[in-house]
């Protein structure tokens, strides 16, 4: 599904990424960890356009992405969401959900003004289908709300419903469970794991160790901008690199 | 899952209708209050500044593009007109559409350049370039008859020549019931959606697709081409223009009916025009005072309605969310 080979970002004289390779098989979830500042969400930006690459290719589905603009990989099946909220406050949660789906809504301003023909009875399917999207990751009491008015939790939720809007092919997850309480955070795995049964490929970051152990299929751990390990959960979980990275280097028996 | 094609209550949306149908019935008849040629040439004035407060709150409003010369193109257009129709004999209309599309394409090569700045900086870029259109028109005295100012001809459409107050009284009023609906179902279209979400996080609305870019430039060209027009119609109707309706106190006092009558709202921008152009004539008894209550009148507004009026006083009255 997504082939990163020997990618590479430098801020300055900073490495925030070095020479990182992995492939996300296409299906299930994927997970990306690591300490703090290991350049998990840089990482994150260079796939989804924010970041131009120093050296090395991003792949999507066999096409080189790397440097193409967000908005342009959009249109090829990959959406996300945002470790620090972006969720339009001036708009209500039902017309957040209903900007995800912009590339398949007729965009002109001018039909936009003189209310073009299909354009009233398509808007309405895709307000309704927006609808749908926040009942099904647990926003049905927000669907009349406006986004300003919405508590944080439901606001992540918020940001994954108006990210399936595009029906994506791979949905980057950055951080879904931080600032989340147990419930939440459980709530929110139970989610995960529906949307890769729906057929997503689901790429997750995230701190939250018990989350990411319980549904990822593979992991890939990052450390200081360079590739740790990589393999499935229990071969993560027994890796002594990564136990040294997280609990320090003079690790005995642990 | 819903199964039928309606959309339950809480989904559609506010129904526009009771709006419209008030303000145009208040259109109707407001003439028949109207004891003389005075009070309909203020009416006149509210309304064209109704629909530039509506255009430039797409602009501000909506989108967050802040634009301090909004009122060059409302020039580029009076002058446009005045110009082509008085020097070269050019129809009016079609001299009103020229204006409309050399606003248009100003508009439009300015944007890749300003439209990359935000805040500040592009408030000081539109400022910047409605000061040259302004420093332009009284400048080049040979064409535009310099800070003296120029007549301009009557105008024509379809063979009718509107005169008086009267009858510029119903093309003005038409052009605002039609401007607010435009505005209002543009605000409600996938692509008004797409200004606001720009505005709310530009990075989350490129994720989402969106070319803002794109999106930034084709709103100013908009704005400034609907500002050109009503330039061309008030040139036709006022008779003689001067440098003054492309100048910076021109695009400031259009800014502030923005921000007082309500940003991102289409009844904000024509409360804001109403009140702002109402005022001073209700003050100018005060006789040298006026601009001082003036200036307490919208102080005192934006501490206690901070959002504009409208949409301060729609926040109180709605019912508050679960």
């Amino acid at each position: 599904m997504l082939k990163v080979s020997h990618l590479s970002k430098s801020f300055g004289g900073v490495h925030a990424i070095e020479d990182v390779s992995f492939e996300i098989p296409r299906g299930g979830v994927y997970a990306v960890i690591g300490p703090n500042g290991a350049g998990k969400t840089t990482l994150f930006n260079l796939i989804t356009g924010l970041y131009v690459p120093s050296a090395g290719s991003i792949s999507l589905a066999g096409e080189e992405i790397s440097g193409i603009s967000s908005n342009i990989l959009a249109s090829r099946g990959l959406s996300r969401t945002f470790q620090n909220l972006q969720v339009c406050m001036n708009l209500s949660a039902v017309e957040n959900v209903m900007v995800g789906a912009h590339l398949n809504l007729n965009s002109s301003l001018l039909a936009g003004m003189i209310r073009a023909p299909g354009l009233r009875q398509s808007d309405r399917a895709c307000r309704m289908k927006a609808a749908e999207l926040l009942t099904f990751v647990g926003c049905k009491k927000f669907v009349a709300a406006d986004a300003s008015a919405m508590p944080y939790g439901a606001l992540k939720r918020l940001e994954i419903a108006r990210a399936l809007a595009m029906e994506p092919k791979l949905l980057l997850l950055d951080e879904p469970a931080a600032g989340l309480n147990h419930t939440e955070t459980h709530e929110i795995e139970e989610l995960i794991v529906r949307l890769a049964k729906s057929g997503i490929t689901v790429v997750l970051v995230e701190h939250d160790m018990r989350l990411v152990m319980s549904i990822s299929e593979r992991i890939l751990v990052l450390d200081h901008g360079k590739r740790l390990a990589e393999g499935t959960p229990d071969e993560i979980r027994i890796n002594r690199d990564v136990i040294a990275a997280y609990l320090g280097s003079e690790v005995g028996e642990t | 899952m819903s199964t039928s094609g309606s959309l339950p209550d809480v989904l559609a949306p506010r129904s526009r209708a009771p709006g419209l149908l008030a303000v145009t019935v208040v259109l109707m008849v407001l003439p028949v209050f109207l004891p003389n040629a005075f009070y309909l040439d203020v009416a006149i004035r509210i309304a064209i500044n109704a629909v530039l407060a509506i255009t430039l709150n797409l602009l501000i409003g909506y989108t967050g593009q802040i634009s301090l010369g909004h009122a060059g193109f409302v020039g580029l257009g009076a002058y446009g007109s005045a110009i082509l129709t008085s020097r070269w004999d050019i129809h009016p209309g079609l001299a009103l559409v020229v204006s409309a599309i050399a606003a248009g394409v100003l508009a439009w090569v300015i944007a890749g350049l300003i439209l990359r700045f935000k805040g500040h900086y592009l408030a000081m870029a539109t400022l910047g370039l409605g000061i040259i259109i302004s420093i332009v028109i009284t400048n080049e005295t040979v064409w535009t008859g310099g800070p003296d100012g120029m007549s301009v001809g009557d105008f024509v459409m379809f063979g009718w020549q509107p005169s008086g107050e009267r009858q510029w009284y119903w093309i003005f009023a038409a052009l605002l019931v039609v401007t607010i609906v435009l505005a209002q179902n543009l605000v409600d279209s996938p692509a008004g959606r797409a200004l606001q979400a720009l505005h709310g996080s530009e990075v989350a609305a490129r994720a989402m697709g969106i070319d803002t870019a794109s999106f930034k430039t084709r709103v100013f060209v908009l704005s400034a081409s609907y500002a050109a027009i009503i330039g061309s119609l008030s040139a036709h109707y006022l008779g003689f223009i001067t440098p003054g309706i492309a100048a910076f106190p021109h695009s400031v006092e259009l800014v502030t009916m923005v921000v007082v009558g309500g940003m991102a709202s289409v009844w904000g921008a024509v409360f804001g025009a109403v009140l702002l152009s109402l005022l001073p004539q209700v003050l100018a008894s005060f006789e040298g005072w006026e601009t001082i209550a003036f200036g307490v009148i919208l102080v005192v507004t934006m501490i206690f309605l901070p959002r504009g009026i409208v949409p301060s006083l729609a926040g109180l009255f709605r019912r508050p969310e679960g």
